[in-house]
């Protein structure tokens, strides 16, 4: 069973057709989701869940970014973690990165930089965010456009984190994060 | 949350409009009238009823002309959604997209740099399944512009249902067209929806056609009563 984690901000209503169903809809058919909004997320309840999601939100809801207390969970959940967008940024803060400036609208080239199992060689993806992040050392940088790093993978864990949006292009992302890692 | 609804008056901006009014407050529509027959980012035939589905809607409705030139046109819904901003306080704009990315990421930056939400309620959802949606809906869905083979003049005027639905979906595992249009396929203009407080009744209508591209033209209209 794979968690999604909602990223979006309560004052978004929506947020989740736009940034959570669209994911759900590429990794329903490989293995069964349930979606959860962040705030409910806790240790204590990611029991019964093998791999878990971290959604987007749109790019004026940067709330995750400022509630990083709400995610020491992921320090130690021991499971797989992909996160997507703010989902990165926020994975990428709770291990000890920091935020920067870089804004990307739209389709975009990223060149992989390591080997890894969810993408291989340079590819456009769509990108929508005004800020990346700048990775702690306990992560190894997989991919960067010619502005900033675009994914992550900590050196120990099974946790990744992509800039893109692989639930607009390159689906096969998430579908190899389901079914791969 | 306070939108202005970025709409052509076909179908896809018409659902997205009922969706945002399903959890927000819609202050107006925002429609950009382009010269250029072949703009990807506004042009539809009927832009001009427009007037009439907002006043059927009873929202006040932005008009925007613009040459249609590609960016330059840019520069026209920029204007338009700043001055929705500023005529109806809105804090957000919702957009009818589906699946392009093309369409999608402009008004992104767009409403990134006015400091304003882009909503996109139908953010990547399945065509079909958005078809079927507007005809459970009750929306009253006519085909007002066909540009790919093989629909040709045939097409213009039918209302969408269950039966033209399957038509399409055929059509489009055949020759790989977009059910929906979204591939600018075809074009829609809505007569009736739940939210529309008239409906739209056609008086008078050209088919101009030539092959596999054409219009379905409403020269006159009246709004009444459901």
């Amino acid at each position: 069973m794979i968690l999604v984690v909602d990223m979006n901000s309560k004052e978004n209503p929506f947020g989740f057709p736009e940034f959570v169903q669209p994911i759900v809809a590429i990794a329903e058919p490989l293995e069964k989701c349930h979606v959860k909004h962040y705030l409910e997320v806790n240790e204590k309840s990611l029991s019964g869940y093998d791999k878990i999601i971290l959604s987007g939100s749109a790019l004026k809801d940067t709330t995750t970014l400022d509630q990083t207390a709400q995610f020491t969970w992921l320090k130690d959940c021991g499971k797989p973690v992909l996160g997507i967008c703010a989902g990165m940024q926020t994975i990428g803060l709770v291990f000890g990165g920091h935020i920067t400036q870089c804004r990307e609208i739209g389709m975009t080239e990223v060149e992989t930089s390591k080997a890894n199992p969810l993408f291989s060689s340079t590819f456009k993806v769509y990108a929508l965010h005004n800020y990346a992040l700048a990775p702690s050392i306990e992560f190894e940088v997989l991919a960067e456009s010619a502005s900033c790093v675009h994914a992550v993978k900590h050196k120990q864990e099974d946790v990744y984190g992509v800039l893109f949006h692989p639930e607009v292009r390159n689906r096969e992302v998430i579908e190899r994060f389901v079914e791969a890692v | 949350m306070r939108l202005g609804v970025l709409f052509s008056g076909g179908k896809d901006s018409t659902l997205a409009l009922h969706k945002a009014a399903e959890k927000a407050e819609v202050a107006c529509l925002i429609t950009l009238v382009s010269e250029n027959n072949e703009s990807y980012m506004f042009h539809t035939p009927n832009i001009d009823v427009t007037a009439m589905q907002a006043e059927a809607l009873d929202l006040p409705l932005v008009r925007q002309k613009t040459e249609g030139k590609p960016e330059a046109e840019l520069a026209d819904l920029d204007t338009a959604i700043a001055q929705a901003i500023k005529s109806f306080q809105i804090d957000g704009v919702v957009t009818g997209a589906v699946e392009s990315v093309y369409q999608a990421a402009r008004i992104q930056r767009i409403c990134n740099r006015l400091g304003v939400w882009c909503v996109n309620p139908l953010w990547k959802r399945n065509q079909k399944a958005l078809l079927e949606e507007t005809v459970i809906a009750g929306f009253q869905t006519v085909i007002s512009g066909v540009f790919a083979y093989p629909l040709d003049k045939k097409w213009l005027g039918k209302q969408i249902d269950e039966d033209l639905i399957g038509k399409l979906v055929a059509l489009g595992e055949e020759y790989g067209l977009s059910p929906s249009g979204e591939g600018g396929e075809i074009e829609t203009t809505v007569l009736d929806a739940p939210l529309f407080k008239k409906k739209i009744v056609v008086l008078d209508a050209a088919v101009e056609a030539q092959g596999n591209s054409g219009v379905f033209r409403i020269k006159q209209a009246r709004l009444a009563e459901k």
